[in-house]
């Protein structure tokens, strides 16, 4: 008899014992950011340097996934003695494999005792750097698929919703849903298929979160949507991946092959009743695919537009069928709730907002990358610990969370947890993770120019308000930052705020006016200055000529 | 209430004159109106000046060149009431087809591709036309608005009559653009 | 058999049946909410916005003519935040394009013209937009003006859900939105129209006519529309 758990049991033996014949491990990033720096041929050049010096059975150098750093790019990870080089180039490849088992190159080293490391907490991201993300049998040997067998085996379905509920887990996309109340409604939902969708459609201006999961990550993905499939009966699913993420489709496509082999998807998935087929659909480039009601609709072949909701996806989806629609990094914490239990998973974070969250770090920031840490820590916690501050001396201004329709939080919110309810009440939102830091030299009508721009050309057009209204609203901006513009252009400005936010069809145009609303609520002052004193107090605008009127 | 008749105008911008027209067809109700009010200023009557302290204008036509954008600042800095009279005034209409093209496009059309004898284009006395051709309200301050092309005489005695008894004319059952 | 339900619209008792939406209710009780992209016979796409309702206890504003209604439901067709975004949503209209009513095939007769004057817009506070869009007069009976169109997609439905043919569709996205025939190809090279003329008739402004038609000429049927669906659904 079939016994998937003695398979799995043999693989993580097997991986053992391979890793054990080797003295060091190296891992070069193999993350997006990295490979464009080049990781590749640093890869390569290590290869052939421990080859030329006998010790291709001394040290394994494999590819594996960010370490977040990415300001530090390419990134090398030496285990086990947890070094960390950074901007490492082909021809360091001698100096790093002579300095096995003595000091570590002292120009290439990145301590990892600083706040960046100590101060995160890695659930999604748990190994980072360290599992090769195109070998299932890392995986595994990291324990990976075993929160599948315990689920398949161990619960039923209603008893993996029921462990979800409790972990208090929300909605990585953006809104926080519950995701425990989204599975049951699927799993409550008639329909003679059912589907699961993994929204992998990041879109966000500088956010890269899923991406780096779904690359780094393929197989720790897979297995929350297949417990997620589980759990709501689903037997078919999608993960909805944009066309720009080549290496995201290819390594999932990879693990997905991976994962059939090892009988994990397809027909009776692991020896048990459970059938779930999954495959990989690439987007056509538009933003607003990763609106639920619009990914469905480019799934099904048709344009990318959304659809006015009730019925819900739960209840009606994709070609009609009730479908769980769940973001990458809600998945992403599927395999580690059912692992470690839901109480373990509801002690991280606030009260309302549960587990870690993964962010961008990107702007005026020393360092810029990829973080995990609990809901909760502070903004000041991140940027100035974690982030390492403002570079240049300079003085911070504002963090943008939330992507395009999201806010800017200025200085006196520092303090402000990072969580789905502090966020909305100063006007911004959680957003799917972008998280963009400004100093002092940032125009602050501009920046909401620069998203304003970004929602009227991603607007799908079907809707007037998102159509028409931030078209003129990114009118009246530029009109603004050119000095153009009276304090009449302001009031329509905000007028059209009002019915753009609550006449739009969907999230894109329904959050729009964010970054206009939320920048005149804390930088006021410098719409003025720019409409009554024709100044850019940033020195950001020019102003060719005066207002003509 | 004073025995003083009211100063009233009426200026013609780019428009095909036709609320003018319709203007006239108030017919013998005209003679009612010149009882409580004075026509100072208008294409109908021989002034020249636009005079000051006029209580209503009338304006028909957008603003489509250099001296219509003159005109009506300065009929806007001496009336106390300003009526966008027809479509041309409140949406532009038919002068502003030319707005997606531009103005060279149609400068050269009309005066340099027909065929004439000496083309030119007109640039001595002919004022210049603006780039874009704005509805009145797109330049200045407007009171009343009475979409219509033109409005109904009917429409026009309305609000004229409403005006100078001292009330803001409701117009939204009486018309709309287009008709 | 489905549920009747009971529920108020401008707190005036009224009562439907659960699979009827807020629109066809409020039809039936003679109580007017305003729509553009709604046609009865299509399926609805809540694209317009213009009917877009208050439910008490409904954080979001909902479009009438896709939410269902149900048993206790308070429904707010014309609170003043209703009409004041109705205005802007009919300015955006006319802002977008380039509507000029007095030389258009419909005047008098056209659903853009008569909304304005329904909802109190006498003029457009918003900039014109002034787009240099097209017109396509290759088909032989009919034209398209792309100048005139609100993008309803009236037409998109009316010729994939009831002719069956799809020759229209949209193009581009946003503000560069588009209705196009075919493969964004001229209609008169169309081998999928059937020349139906549906899409002129639902078309609710002077975008689509028959040609030979001048200012104030067209005249649009669209009776055929609900008998014709309703007797599909018959048979």
């Amino acid at each position: 008899m079939y016994l998937p758990e003695d398979e799995l049991q043999r693989i993580d033996e097997e991986e053992r014992l391979l890793k054990g014949q080797y003295k060091h491990h190296i891992h070069v990033c193999l993350g997006a950011n990295c490979l464009n720096a080049h990781s590749a041929q640093v890869l390569s050049a290590l290869e052939t340097e421990a080859k030329a010096r006998g010790l291709e059975k001394v040290c394994s150098v494999t590819g594996g996934g960010c370490r977040g750093l990415c300001v530090a790019g390419p990134t090398v990870t030496l285990e086990p003695d947890n070094v960390l080089y950074g901007k490492v180039q082909p021809n360091d490849a001698g100096d790093i494999i002579a300095s096995l088992g003595g000091e570590p190159v002292e120009r290439l080293n990145r301590p990892t005792d600083n706040p960046f490391f100590m101060r995160q907490q890695r659930i999604v991201r748990e190994m980072e750097g360290r599992l090769n993300p195109e070998r299932i049998e890392d995986y595994i040997a990291a324990g990976g698929y075993k929160s599948l067998l315990k689920a398949l085996n161990e619960m039923t379905p209603a008893e993996v919703i029921n462990e979800i509920t409790r972990s208090g887990l929300r909605g990585r996309g953006g809104a926080g849903y519950p995701t425990g109340l989204k599975w049951k409604t699927v799993a409550k939902a008639r329909g003679e298929h059912k589907y699961v969708i993994c929204n992998g459609d990041e879109g966000d201006p500088g956010a890269f979160m899923d991406r780096s999961v779904m690359d780094d990550f393929p197989h720790r993905l897979l297995e929350g949507i297949i417990i997620g499939a589980y759990a709501v009966g689903a037997d078919r699913g999608y993960l909805y991946v944009r066309a720009e993420y080549p290496l995201s489709v290819k390594r999932l496509q990879l693990a997905i092959r991976q994962a059939q082999k090892q009988n994990l998807l397809g027909n009776n998935i692991a020896g048990t009743a459970f059938n779930f087929d999954l495959q990989v659909r690439v987007g056509a480039g538009a933003y607003v695919c990763g609106e639920e009601t619009a990914l469905i609709a480019s799934i099904e072949g048709k344009r990318g537009q959304p659809r006015p909701r009730p019925p819900y996806p739960a209840e009606s989806g994709l070609w009609g069928y009730p479908t769980l629609i769940n973001n990458v990094e809600t998945f992403a914490n599927i395999g580690a709730i059912i692992r470690n239990g839901s109480a373990w998973y509801a002690s991280i974070g606030t009260e309302k907002s549960k587990g870690t969250k993964v962010f961008a770090l990107t702007g005026t920031v020393s360092h810029s990358g990829l973080i995990e840490v609990p809901m909760g820590t502070t903004l000041r916690e991140i940027i100035f610990d974690i982030g390492g501050g403002i570079p240049d001396g300079r003085k911070f201004k504002a963090a943008q969370t939330g992507g395009p329709g999201g806010g800017c939080i200025p200085e006196q919110y520092l303090d402000l947890s990072v969580d789905f309810e502090s966020l909305a009440s100063v006007g911004s939102m959680m957003g799917s993770g972008g998280l963009v830091i400004m100093d002092d030299r940032t125009c602050m009508v501009n920046v909401a120019k620069y998203f304003l721009e970004f929602c009227k050309s991603e607007s799908c057009g079907k809707c007037i308000p998102c159509r028409v209204g931030t078209a003129h609203m990114f009118d009246i901006l530029d009109k603004i930052t050119k000095g153009e513009a009276t304090l009449d252009d302001l009031t329509l400005l905000e007028e059209l705020c009002d019915t753009v936010k609550h006449t739009s069809l969907c999230g894109l145009g329904q959050s729009a006016p964010n970054p206009v609303l939320s920048t005149l609520r804390f930088f006021r002052d410098e719409y003025i200055a720019h409409i009554v004193d024709h100044v850019c107090p940033a020195g950001v605008c020019e102003f060719e000529k005066e207002a003509v009127r | 209430m004073t025995t003083q008749k009211a100063r009233i105008a009426t200026i013609w911008l780019d428009g095909c004159s036709g609320c003018h027209m319709s203007f006239l067809d108030i017919d013998e109700r005209l003679l009612a109106l010149a009882k409580v009010a004075d026509l100072v200023y208008s294409p109908l009557v021989d002034h020249k000046k636009f005079p000051e302290d006029v209580a209503v204008t009338l304006v028909e036509g957008s603003v489509s060149s250099t001296e219509d954008l003159e005109k009506i600042k300065h009929v806007r800095a001496h009336s106390k009431f300003i009526v966008s009279m027809g479509d041309c005034a409140v949406t532009g209409n038919v002068p502003s087809m030319r707005n997606p093209l531009g103005v060279d496009v149609i400068l050269r059309r009309a005066y340099l591709e027909e065929g004439l004898e000496n083309p030119q284009i007109p640039s001595l006395v002919v004022p210049k036309l603006l780039p874009l051709v704005k509805p009145v309200h797109a330049v200045v301050k407007v009171d009343v608005y009475v979409p219509g092309c033109p409005p109904h005489a009917e429409t026009l005695f309305y609000v004229v009559s409403e005006l100078l008894a001292g009330r803001l004319p409701d117009l939204t059952k009486m018309t709309r653009f287009g008709v | 058999m489905s549920v009747v339900v009971t529920l108020k619209i401008n707190d005036i008792d009224v009562s439907g049946q659960e699979d009827e939406t807020i629109l066809d209710v409020a039809r039936e009780h003679d109580i007017y909410i305003p729509t553009m992209c709604h046609l009865d016979g299509l399926s609805s796409v809540g694209a317009c916005r213009l009917c877009l309702v208050e439910v008490k206890g409904m954080n979001r504003l909902v479009t009438a003519c896709t939410v269902k209604v149900a048993e206790g439901m308070e429904v707010y067709t014309e609170t003043e935040r209703l009409k004041k975004y109705r205005r802007m949503l009919v300015e955006m209209l006319f802002s977008e394009g380039n509507h000029i009513c007095s030389v258009c095939v419909v005047n008098g007769r056209c659903e853009l013209q008569s909304m304005a004057g329904r909802v109190g817009v006498q003029h457009i506070t918003l900039p014109y937009y002034n787009p240099l869009r097209t017109l396509d007069t290759t088909h032989e009976r009919f034209v398209i003006d792309r100048n005139r169109c609100i993008l309803c997609t009236r037409c998109v439905r009316v010729c994939d859900e009831i002719e069956g043919a799809h020759t229209w569709d949209l193009g581009g996205r946003g503000i560069e939105s588009h209705v196009v025939t075919d493969l964004n190809t001229f209609w008169g090279d169309s081998p999928t129209c059937t020349g139906c003329s549906k899409c002129v008739h639902v078309c609710p402004t002077g975008a689509l006519f028959e040609k030979g038609r001048s200012v104030t000429e067209m005249t649009k049927h669209r009776e055929f529309l609900p008998y014709l669906t309703m007797m599909r659904e018959k048979k």
